[in-house]
């Protein structure tokens, strides 16, 4: 993989990004227990490389679509903080009116187009939102985030066939974490079957990597999107990464055991922070002050943000009622 | 509310005569299309020699093969595309051959298509139609012939339209694609080509509506959808001989039932029968008993009656079909039950409205 094109300025904007993604996401967790965010919480701590990697290199008009845990995709492609929160605190101001709660966020001035609950759901809506583009000479494309247990869904197949079938400017991206929920790849998937080959045998092109590593993620996220933008085809990346807390909820839950120490040790030893903090010293750049001033200035931004939420105004019922129908 | 214009493009080579249902659906795709360039077309078999039934006749030439294309067996993938689209400024129509395959796609349908709009506070509706086919009769057996419009009908979101005659196939079709939501269009397959002898208006600009009062009476209120407004018309003919006048409710829209209109005809007649072509079990006309009832109670002379399909699957062997399914004879008699009237001698009359109008559909699919 080629790397040259990744620049200073690029691990710099990764670095800040990856913090930012973190300190929220550790402040959601903090105050999870008050009770104010009354929904299902799929926390992104550990997984926020390859949001950050591939939202590096998109631009507004550049669509992208999500899953259950959709926080960091939606931040990094520039989601609106406050109506995230009030969304999560079930506000009216929510980015969502507070019908959707975390598990569907949106924020279309950004080209955040939708992040919604069930497994694989909005695989085929980003390939029809990929045909919008097309069909519109559009000269932008979509990214869909899933996780390695999407591509235990028949409609990841049938999107693969369609995508191909109809040469779309469509990135998947896979964020593989090894787990769903709780149970691990060797009950789901064939340990002969990878996700890269089944890609390659519908005729679209993959990159696979470390979605920890900042060079590595980013050096394959702009290889995809270049491909894309200019040749107007779907790519597929399958990128490792690892969720630190539990599938759902605020807590570290390793002492359940259904993952081995040794994993988790690996992984956490391998943080994205703490890896691009080394990447950034080895090319001049104070990792330790930059955090700090990254955190001071994130800390701010979501102290407003849940002053914003908590002042937020409930949505009623006849409100709710009102939006079945267009 | 977006309304529809008229603008048939009648020098274009491949724009339908309009004879029946089918060339209804045709002629709505093809005004549509040409008003919006928006309005896309596809599905399994949308360009295929038949044109699903002859439905999408034309289409593929007259648009290109951008805006209408034939696709893989992908129900889930192809719905959630649609959606997609839809959310993207375009207005897609999606078709299946039978409306069993759609099951593959319940995700998409429920999850997404019904929902979207909810769930994300009115940013952004769905303006999408899938149309699907139910193939009842000439041994479609348990998994070509399902008519699951109670199911649709109970999910938010949802718009739920089946329609009769063919201006209705017209007229409903327009407006159902101009329509900011999801509809589910519910095409009876014995209706396509049925034979009329006048077409109705195909020339009305209308916002998609609730029912249509088609016959007046003072004696049984009918409240029926898709082919069995079909039966209950001849019904009412008929019946003129025995000097009973029975009042015709074609509620098309079954999501959005238009009980006032119901009730307001039960104060005249204070009798209530309902026709499904489907299960009886939870059937439409289950819940608008349920509604009169509780509405107008005091009005009604005599306990509502339904006439409904059996409630297990309808097998493929025709001596079993010709019981399953019911007919305009098996109204007939149950109006007559209801009033006490002994009908008899259908013979005749029955063979006259079958040539006119039934019996059209003999396979293969």
């Amino acid at each position: 993989m080629n790397s040259k094109s990744i620049t200073k300025d690029h691990i710099k904007k990764f670095f800040f990004n990856i913090v930012r993604i973190r300190r929220i996401e550790q402040a959601i967790a903090e105050r999870y227990h008050l009770g104010e965010m009354k929904c299902p919480m799929h926390l992104s701590v550990g997984q926020e490389g390859p949001a950050v990697g591939i939202s590096m290199f998109l631009n507004p008009a550049d669509k992208m679509l999500s899953t259950h845990r959709s926080h960091a995709h939606y931040l990094a492609k520039g989601g609106n903080l406050n109506r995230m929160i009030a969304e999560l605190f079930g506000r009216a101001s929510g980015c969502s009116a507070g019908m959707g709660g975390s598990m569907h966020l949106i924020d279309r001035s950004c080209g955040f187009e939708g992040a919604t609950a069930i497994v694989g759901n909005t695989i085929p809506i980003a390939t029809g939102v990929s045909l919008s583009q097309k069909i519109s000479n559009s000269d932008s494309f979509t990214v869909v985030c899933f996780g390695e247990g999407a591509t235990e869904e028949g409609v990841f197949y049938e999107c693969l066939n369609l995508a191909s079938v109809k040469n779309l400017p469509l990135v998947f991206l896979v964020e593989n974490n090894r787990y769903s929920v709780y149970t691990p790849l060797a009950p789901r998937q064939s340990h002969k079957r990878s996700i890269t080959k089944v890609a390659e045998a519908h005729g679209i092109k993959t990159l696979a990597g470390n979605g920890n590593q900042a060079q590595e993620v980013m050096s394959i996220c702009k290889h995809a999107t270049d491909y894309v933008r200019n040749e107007r085809k779907p790519v597929l990346l399958d990128i490792n990464t690892y969720r630190y807390l539990e599938h759902c909820g605020p807590n570290n839950d390793d002492h359940l055991n259904y993952r081995s120490s040794d994993e988790i040790k690996h992984w956490l030893s391998n943080d994205v922070i703490r890896q691009t903090e080394s990447d950034l010293f080895k090319i001049g750049i104070d990792a330790n002050q930059l955090h700090s001033s990254i955190k001071k200035d994130v800390d701010l931004e979501v102290e407003n943000a849940f002053a914003f939420a908590n002042d937020a105004c409930y949505p009623s019922i006849e409100k709710s009622a009102s939006y079945e129908y267009a | 509310m977006n309304m529809h214009k008229k603008t048939q493009i009648q020098e274009s080579e491949f724009y339908p005569t309009i004879k029946n249902f089918a060339d209804g659906i045709a002629a709505a795709y093809f005004d549509a299309m040409n008003d919006d360039p928006t309005v896309l077309a596809f599905g399994l078999g949308a360009t295929d020699p038949r044109n699903i039934f002859g439905t999408m006749a034309g289409l593929e030439k007259e648009f290109g093969n951008a805006r209408v294309f034939d696709t893989p067996i992908s129900e889930n993938a192809l719905t959630g595309m649609a959606v997609g689209l839809a959310i993207s400024g375009y207005k897609p129509v999606l078709t299946h051959q039978r409306l069993d395959f759609s099951l593959l796609s319940m995700d998409q349908i429920v999850n997404s298509a019904a929902k979207w709009n909810f769930m994300f506070g009115g940013q952004q509706s769905v303006p999408l139609v899938i149309r699907m086919i139910i193939g009842q009769g000439w041994g479609q057996g348990p998994t070509h012939s399902q008519a699951l419009q109670s199911w649709f009908a109970q999910i938010p979101g949802l718009k739920v339209i089946m329609p009769a005659f063919p201006d209705d196939a017209y007229n409903l079709f327009r407006s159902s694609i101009s329509d900011p939501n999801p509809v589910i269009f519910l095409e009876h397959r014995w209706l396509h080509q049925m034979k009329w002898d006048g077409l109705g208006k195909f020339d009305e600009i209308r916002a998609l509506g609730k029912s249509n009062k088609i016959v007046s009476g003072n004696d049984v209120t009918i409240v029926s959808h898709s082919v069995g407004s079909v039966y209950a018309l001849h019904a009412a003919n008929i019946l003129k001989n025995y000097n009973i006048n029975i009042e015709v409710i074609d509620c098309f829209n079954l999501r959005d039932l238009d009980i006032p209109a119901i009730s307001k005809s039960i104060k005249k007649t204070g009798r209530l029968l309902t026709i499904d072509f489907s299960h009886q079990f939870c059937s439409i006309g289950t819940e608008v008993i349920a509604q009169i009832l509780t509405h107008n109670f005091p009005d009604l002379v005599a306990a509502p009656k339904r006439l409904a399909l059996p409630n297990f699957p309808v097998a493929t062997s025709v001596n079993i079909e010709k019981d399953f399914y019911f007919s305009t004879p098996d109204i007939c008699t149950a109006i007559g039950e209801m009033l006490g009237v002994e009908i008899s001698n259908l013979g005749s009359e029955i063979s006259d409205y079958q040539s006119k109008s039934s019996k059209n559909f003999e396979g293969p699919f």
